[in-house]
């Protein structure tokens, strides 16, 4: 029994080994005890001459292929998968097709064209630069009333709790007209702004405002749970070992809450970028000024140029196809991350 | 547990200066971007008083605009309910391979901007579509009618039931079905008697943001609608033409029934979590 159990903790020491590895991400709970062990063990870790560590021949259980057609007694695979598949293709991911097959179809002059003119460069420059402006704001306000619901109790804290999610409930439109009465020169916010010389309705900077209204639950919301989750031992050790609360929270919670704080940050970054009913309002909407990439593709729709609107939507697309490929990996990343800590 | 409830533990902690300092500026951020837009709202709805708001609300065009609002969400919001179920059952309760895809595949309407997800119909229904021309002859409209503005919002809100279910019937695992159908129940006996109301506050939260979504849908709605007064107009876009006339009083009123539909929603959502012990507390989409 002793050889057996000792070659599986090594086998769990192996990251390199993919399979192994993901088992443990599947089966988190045993992956993490026996990882733990193994971490132990490593130093112990001799040659192994029968070949113990090829993990086809020393464990074969350990491994588990997934295959298309999984065994289970329980009924309605078939049906239940071919359902989701066809609802989703019909109403996902042949209407995205299309929209790929239109652009392909435009031919590559056009296409740059209409990519590459300075009204759309502006644009996307600005839904770009103006979503990143927000989303690291959105980290550094979003973070702190993470840390300020969690960790501290205060009158009203869960109504507080509770109004974070106002922005994911609150209809887009109805945020962008009165966010717009709120900043516009008379309004009761944007009064005083003005009597300052800060000008926010009608100009980028009130597509700033509207983005980061959009933003702030998805870095809020993605902190929460890890923070909640932070073991406090590992608070009380930092301190027991000397270190001030500053350094603690520098050298500890942050690098901990990191993979939390880039994903929200992604997501609410992803969401801005396409944003479009609480940004037209406020945004004034001036050619090469505060356009964004989304309305354009609007008034391309408008003036019946569709070859133009599928560019540009096109590239839109592929970008946030890219970020939500990082937002997976980040993801991933996050898990992996509070499963070793 | 949260921790802001165990008794506070000085190397946990910072001074009390420091903490509320912390507090004020949260408190602050919340105020400004979020209750002061909340309260604007209803102040702007009722500043010309409670007859204007009324009259604003029972006009004919606004009617219509609510009764559209109320048919799109009864159509889109029980398919993406049954399309929801389905999925998560085939997803949490087997293991095959591709899964993880199809999570994405599933979770992609949130990461299309809604102007491309109209945009998406538009290239297939329109005129100009692969499918228009072939339809129009047929006397069927989509675009610029009723089933465009369906189908958009269905699809805009497409994950929402699923991504509810899918983690919520991971974790609750088979043991419970398995049990049940070696105990002789069929399959849809194990549905309805074990596994449904395992999932009934998941499921009545993932419909409840699905509804709100559905209701609130403004980017995709509004590209395949067409703008026609008293009968492609949605709530979202009656409230744009009031504001674009500039009768602010009457585009608030409409905006201030949106507002209380979010505040019914985030309402429910308390209560749900407070049933269910947080226990539905994740992440935001």
């Amino acid at each position: 029994m002793q050889p057996r159990s000792a070659s599986t903790v090594l086998l769990d020491r192996a990251p390199w080994l993919a399979h192994d590895y993901a088992r443990r991400l599947e089966n988190d709970r045993e992956g993490f005890a026996s990882g733990a062990r193994g971490e132990a063990l490593v130093l112990t870790r001799a040659p192994d001459p029968i070949g113990a560590l090829e993990p086809d021949r020393a464990a074969p259980s350990a491994r588990r292929t997934l295959s298309w057609r999984p065994r289970s007694i329980i009924p309605g695979f078939g049906l239940t998968l071919g359902i989701t598949l066809a609802w989703l293709g019909l109403i996902v991911l042949i209407p995205l097709v299309a929209l790929f097959a239109r652009a392909a179809s435009l031919d590559a002059s056009q296409f740059l064209d209409a990519v590459t003119s300075d009204r759309v460069l502006a644009a996307l420059r600005l839904s770009f630069g103006a979503s990143l402006a927000a989303a690291l704001t959105n980290a550094v306000f979003g973070s702190l009333l993470a840390w300020v619901l969690v960790r501290y109790s205060f009158p009203g804290r869960r109504l507080v709790d509770a109004l974070v999610d106002v922005p994911f409930a609150l209809p887009t439109a109805v945020a962008g007209i009165s966010l717009t009465a709120l900043y516009a020169e008379n309004g009761w916010l944007g009064a005083p702004l003005a009597a300052l010389g800060i000008k926010v309705a009608f100009t980028p900077l009130g597509v700033f405002v509207a983005l980061v209204f959009i933003g702030l639950p998805f870095v809020v919301r993605t902190i929460e749970p890890v923070l909640q989750d932070l073991p406090a031992e590992i608070e009380e050790a930092a301190a027991c070992l000397g270190a001030s609360r500053w350094q603690t929270i520098v050298r500890v919670i942050v690098p901990s809450l990191f993979p939390a704080l880039a994903t929200g940050v992604a997501l609410a970054f992803a969401r801005a970028v396409g944003e479009y009913g609480s940004v037209i309002f406020i945004a004034g909407n001036l050619p090469m000024v505060s356009e964004i990439a989304p309305l354009l593709i609007v008034i391309k729709l408008e003036e019946y140029a569709y070859g133009e609107a599928t560019a540009v939507a096109s590239v839109m697309l592929l970008i946030s196809f890219v970020m939500l490929l990082a937002i997976n990996l980040l993801q991933r990343w996050s898990r992996r991350h509070l499963e070793r800590s | 547990m949260p921790s802001a409830r165990r008794p506070a533990i000085d190397s946990r902690s910072e001074p009390r200066a420091v903490r509320w300092t912390l507090i004020a500026i949260g408190l602050a951020f919340v105020s400004l971007f979020i209750v002061l837009p909340l309260v604007t709202v209803f102040t702007e709805a009722l500043r010309q008083g409670v007859g204007a708001y009324l009259a604003a609300l029972t006009e004919p065009d606004a009617r219509a605009a609510i009764g559209l609002t109320l048919t799109v969400a009864a159509i889109a919001v029980p398919l993406n309910l049954v399309f929801g179920v389905v999925a998560a059952w085939a997803i949490a309760k087997f293991e095959f391979r591709g899964r993880s895809l199809l999570i994405t595949l599933i979770d992609l309407p949130f990461s299309v901007s809604p102007v491309i997800s109209g945009l998406i119909y538009v290239l297939l229904f329109g005129l100009q579509g692969w499918l228009g021309p072939f339809l129009s002859e047929a006397g069927f409209k989509v675009i610029f009618a009723i089933p465009g503005i369906v189908l958009a919002t269905i699809f805009v809100t497409f994950p929402f039931v699923a991504r509810e279910l899918i983690p919520l019937m991971q974790e609750q695992g088979t043991d419970e079905e398995e049990a049940a159908l070696v105990l002789g129940a069929s399959g849809w006996q194990t549905f309805r008697r074990v596994t449904l109301p395992n999932i009934r506050w998941g499921l009545l939260y993932g419909v409840l943001l699905c509804n709100a979504r559905a209701m609130g849908e403004f980017g995709a709605v509004s590209v395949v609608s067409g703008h026609i007064r008293g009968l492609t107009n949605t709530m979202p876009l009656h409230v744009e033409i009031l504001y674009n006339e500039y009768n602010f009083v009457a585009s608030f009123a409409v905006a201030s029934l949106l507002a209380l539909l979010a505040l019914v929603t985030l309402t429910a959502k308390a209560v749900i979590e407070w049933q269910t012990g947080a226990g539905l507390r994740r992440q935001g989409h």
